[in-house]
């Protein structure tokens, strides 16, 4: 972290946007009136009471986008680096990333066919 | 006694830097204030935009009163948002609530840390450029589930698992295009992006190169920036509005201004990437030979550049601002059909047709 100068200005310009949002809810805090009441800090549910509890169990389907997904974005972070070499790398060096390709393309026609790409 | 000089050395360089660091500790700040100050403005025009050509197209007249044209809508809009009670739900989690939104500003706003609006006029020239684009923006979604989750209200909870899985499904076609595109600069870095684009004018661009990388980068930018036809998190006649339900004030202020930062940034990456960025792009013409003014000696030429990078931002903005009042929303099987079963193979195949060509030509 400190050994990357380059990179100074990727934190300088992380703590000054941090700052955005704080200072907005610092001005709104002082500026904005407070009238709280029960009614008004229920939580909305087209007019009616609140039902139960939204912290509940969901869908299982998300689960299952989320896991191809975490496949095929560390699979393009590792074809990054090759990307950017490629003119140095060559051929032998294509096959193989071709080969590497070839494993999560294999298992998302998997995935597929075992309908975890299907919403319902 | 070779380790000894390395040591001093490396002590000698070492204090020099952190004394340059403090002499020119401040000026650093002025250029990121200046993006910031540049960012807010430009939001500022895409929602005064955004009305007048929303009704423009459906026949009604728009903003009209605040200011010249209804210049100053967008201001009276926030400062309003500042003056409004900030609500926080007693049955949700307030530190998730409050930390949300947040998460979703800062994230999208260190992106424009990248973005090149003139030559060597970026903030800082990172080699990793692009990635760190595609990297810091898989952490706006954590701040959308965040809110949704944090509401305890099960239209922000739909919304909040709707977005984060809208936008990994999405993440994956618009990654595999930039790959693509930095396959074909040899680089990630933003501004050899563009100077690679720069060789032929109008024809370097790398619209011309990558076509049905273009289209997939469109289609995925539009849905990561939860836009009709993709705004499914907000659905109104389903979900009321999604994550932002229960956020009133200064806080859905900033959901707001998230969206808007993040619709600018799309279409200056696509100006980047497929563009020619800052160049004009007139094969023959250039502009100092046109004015006849030396390139070196050219506060005009930086003008100029800034210029004609926001001109080609905005003018995808205004397709995307045409899109949103033309087509109507996808339902959310349709939504992932697309993006898994669509984009990403033709992403990926995209990318293997990119390889292959640039073997060729190896």
């Amino acid at each position: 972290m400190f050994l990357l100068h380059e990179y100074d200005i990727l934190w300088a310009f992380l703590i000054i946007s941090s700052v955005i949002p704080i200072l907005a809810f610092v001005i709104s805090g002082v500026l904005a009136p407070v009238s709280e009441g029960p009614e008004k800090l229920s939580s909305y549910e087209s007019g009616i009471e609140p039902m139960g509890d939204a912290w509940l169990q969901f869908r299982i389907r998300y689960y299952m986008f989320a896991l191809v997904f975490v496949v095929f974005d560390v699979e393009t972070v590792f074809l990054y680096p090759w990307a950017m070499s490629f003119d140095v790398l060559g051929v032998s060096v294509f096959i193989e990333a071709l080969i590497f390709v070839l494993i999560p393309i294999v298992g998302s026609v998997y995935a597929w066919r075992k309908g975890a790409l299907e919403w319902s | 006694m070779i380790i000894d000089t390395t040591e001093v050395q490396t002590i000698n360089s070492f204090s020099t830097s952190e004394f340059l660091k403090e002499v020119y500790g401040l000026i650093w700040i002025v250029p990121i204030l200046t993006l910031i100050l540049g960012i807010t403005i430009g939001v500022l025009v895409i929602v005064w935009l955004e009305r007048e050509i929303s009704a423009a197209i459906q026949q009604r007249i728009g903003p009209e009163y605040a200011g010249p044209l209804g210049i100053l809508q967008a201001i009276a809009d926030g400062t309003k948002l500042l003056f409004k009670e900030d609500l926080l739900p007693s049955r949700g989690d307030i530190r998730l609530f409050s930390v949300g939104p947040s998460i979703a500003v800062i994230s999208i706003l260190l992106s424009y840390l990248v973005i090149p609006f003139g030559y060597r006029l970026v903030l800082a020239d990172l080699s990793i450029g692009v990635f760190l684009w595609i990297a810091i923006s898989s952490i706006a979604p954590i701040g959308l589930l965040m809110s949704g989750y944090g509401s305890n209200n099960k239209y922000s909870f739909l919304g909040g698992l709707r977005a984060a899985a809208q936008s990994i499904s999405y993440e994956i076609p618009l990654t595999l295009c930039v790959l693509s595109i930095s396959l074909l600069s040899n680089s990630s870095s933003t501004v050899d992006i563009v100077e690679a684009q720069s060789k032929y004018g109008f024809w370097g661009w790398n619209l011309w190169r990558q076509p049905i990388g273009f289209i997939v980068f469109l289609i995925s930018s539009l849905a990561e920036c939860e836009r009709l036809p993709f705004d499914l998190p907000e659905a109104e006649e389903e979900l009321v509005a999604g994550y932002q339900t229960e956020y009133s004030g200064i806080k859905y202020g900033l959901f707001y201004l998230a969206s808007y930062l993040n619709l600018l940034v799309s279409s200056l990456f696509v100006t980047v990437l497929y563009l020619g960025g800052w160049n004009l792009s007139i094969p023959y013409i250039s502009i100092p030979e046109l004015f006849g003014i030396n390139k070196i000696a050219g506060i005009f030429g930086m003008t100029m550049g800034i210029l004609i990078t926001l001109i080609k931002a905005y003018l995808f903005l205004f397709i995307s601002i045409t899109t949103r009042w033309t087509l109507p929303r996808m339902r959310m099987d349709q939504l992932l059909n697309l993006g898994w079963k669509f984009l990403l193979p033709i992403s990926l195949g995209n990318l293997l047709l990119t390889t292959s060509s640039q073997l060729v030509s190896l």
